[in-house]
């Protein structure tokens, strides 16, 4: 018979244990959850492969197929999981009530949002490991050194701000199922038409002005120029700083808990 | 006496044309077992809500230790616990990971293995929480609330849907948890569990409290308890309510049985018993019949079925 002392002995824990316990539990949630990991590493690694091996059905434009493909892979993982994944996890935990009870732990907002940072960069740099072993394994050779590698974290991070802005103003004001609909059915069409996997330079001259205004465009894009060895791109920094800012802006006014 | 643990005062809660809670005013004490009883739409968890900083009071005053839920819910979300009425975990998350998680956010836990065994819950710490049955649901919500030993905590329906055994194990554990020092509230709609758990029911309807008391105070208004009693057939019933206090009735109401009703305390037993004594008459059953809880609940609230 195990002794329980029921007694009061109220705390909080330190808010990094707090957060790190969160994104811990996350973590767990989304790598044993199958849908989630096909469109975490099954898809983009599908893309990949196939985009790379299926020749001429994909005019990816000039320049190795692989070098055009992996970054736009990688921008495609990070799209899965900072929107899709984000949006269709947290629409859930609102349905079931899970952001109601950890209202009432001492777990507060901001660490539960920091927790749910966290746990989305786990995992990204996870996708990122995997995705990028495959394609150097395919023959990917990125260029651009110590600047590709410092840029492209901070496009990473850029897009995960806004993809994840936008991925909880989502589920903050919507149903859960509506969230799940809609959050496959803008990653389909990013996917398609906002420049993730096709280079901007091949979409009609009269839209690219509009895609690189994409999140999606401004990220896969500008990890492409990156990885050519074009230097940081500032334009689509900005692009994904605006977008990450509107996105919060939205969350923050339409978000509920309940 | 220690100051309350949960003052409401005058609290009017709105939803659109519904008043859901109409200038209702509660004290809880501290280191009791309050059960808030009503029928469905009654306003119970309304008050709750708002009790744990889910709502902010749109007319009265919520004080829960001293503070107001709402603007010192940071100060307040460690010394309270909360189960909610159902869910609260997410779908895919095992019943160990979960309560791990939720220890994790608390500085001196409760241990988990130790919890998982007191709550019967040994066998399924594997087990996503949508497989979990709708009892271990309940189990693990329960064990949620409390395993950052909080100062109160409020329980919504806590055995809605557990079976007997699972019923006694929580009663047993809501029950220690008082021992032990800890405010609990909770909200039932079954009144044996009120009367058999709670130091004292709240009866609310409408939004307003209707009674409130000690199980016993609420239950003993006086003119309806009985006594029942069994002896030989034919005893001199004239003779008999001579010998009570003014305000009592008897009759053999069939051979051999009798009924008095009256005000029935510790000085009527003994003179009806001496009676008995005086006459060489053996009773051989005698009983005191209180009106359950549930009587006087559905006499507070009607009988009519709620839309």
């Amino acid at each position: 018979m195990s002794t329980l002392d029921l007694s009061p002995a109220p705390g909080a824990a330190r808010l990094r244990r707090m957060v790190v316990a969160h994104a811990y539990v996350e973590v767990r949630l989304l790598l044993r959850n199958g849908e989630q990991l096909v469109l975490a590493l099954a898809l983009p690694l599908l893309v990949l492969v196939a985009g790379d091996s299926t020749g001429g059905l994909l005019d990816l434009g000039p320049g190795r197929r692989i070098d055009v493909l992996a970054p736009g892979v990688l921008a495609l993982a990070v799209l899965s999981t900072s929107f899709t994944s984000l949006a269709i996890a947290t629409g859930f935990e609102r349905r079931y009530g899970v952001l109601k009870r950890l209202g009432a732990t001492p777990l507060p907002r901001h660490g539960l949002l920091a927790g749910k940072v966290l746990a989305v960069l786990v995992v990204e740099a996870l996708q990122v490991l995997v995705v990028g072993a495959v394609a150097m394994a395919l023959g990917w050779a990125p260029v651009g050194g110590v600047v590709a590698v410092l840029g492209g974290t901070l496009l990473v991070l850029l897009g995960t701000a806004a993809f994840g802005a936008l991925g909880l103003a989502m589920a903050g004001s919507l149903r859960a199922e509506a969230t799940l609909a809609l959050a496959n059915l803008v990653y389909v069409l990013l996917l398609v038409a906002g420049a993730v996997v096709v280079p901007l330079g091949r979409y009609p001259e009269a839209v690219q002005p509009l895609v690189a205004l994409l999140p999606s465009g401004a990220l896969a894009q500008g990890l492409r120029d990156l990885s050519a060895g074009a230097g940081l791109p500032w334009a689509a920094c900005l692009v994904l700083v605006g977008w990450a800012a509107a996105g919060t802006g939205l969350a923050a006014r339409t978000f509920r808990w309940e | 006496m220690p100051s309350p643990a949960v003052v409401v005062d005058g609290l009017v809660m709105r939803y659109g044309d519904v008043t859901a809670v109409d200038g209702l005013s509660t004290e809880i004490a501290t280191g009791q077992v309050t059960a808030v009883v009503g029928p469905n739409g009654a306003g119970k968890s309304t008050t709750l809500e708002t009790c744990e900083g889910y709502r902010r009071p749109q007319a009265g005053t919520v004080r829960v230790l001293g503070l107001d839920p709402v603007s010192d819910a940071t100060g307040l979300r460690s010394r309270v616990g909360v189960m909610l009425q159902s869910g609260g975990a997410w779908s895919g998350c095992r019943a160990g990971e979960a309560l791990r998680h939720a220890a994790a956010l608390h500085a001196h836990p409760l241990d988990v293995d130790a919890l998982v065994e007191r709550l019967g819950l040994g066998g399924c710490g594997a087990t996503s929480y949508r497989r979990l049955s709708g009892g271990q649901q309940q189990r693990l919500g329960l064990a949620m609330a409390i395993i950052g030993r909080p100062e109160l905590v409020f329980l919504d329906e806590p055995t809605a849907g557990l079976d007997p055994q699972a019923r006694r194990v929580t009663w047993d554990l809501v029950r220690e948890l008082r021992d032990s020092g800890v405010t609990v509230v909770v909200t039932t709609h079954l009144m044996d569990e009120a009367e058999q758990l709670a130091d004292r029911v709240v009866v609310i309807d409408h939004g307003r409290v209707l009674a409130a008391g000690s199980p016993r105070e609420l239950t003993s208004t006086g003119a309806e308890n009985t006594v029942r009693f069994g002896a030989a057939t034919g005893l001199d019933m004239h003779d008999l309510r001579a010998a009570l206090p003014a305000g009592c009735a008897v009759e053999e109401v069939s051979a051999g049985a009798y009924l008095v009703t009256g005000p029935v305390d510790p000085a009527l037993i003994a003179t009806l018993t001496a009676w008995c004594a005086a006459r060489g008459v053996l009773a051989h059953s005698l009983a005191v019949e209180r009106r359950s809880l549930e009587d006087v609940f559905l006499e507070l609230t009607g009988t009519q079925l709620r839309s």
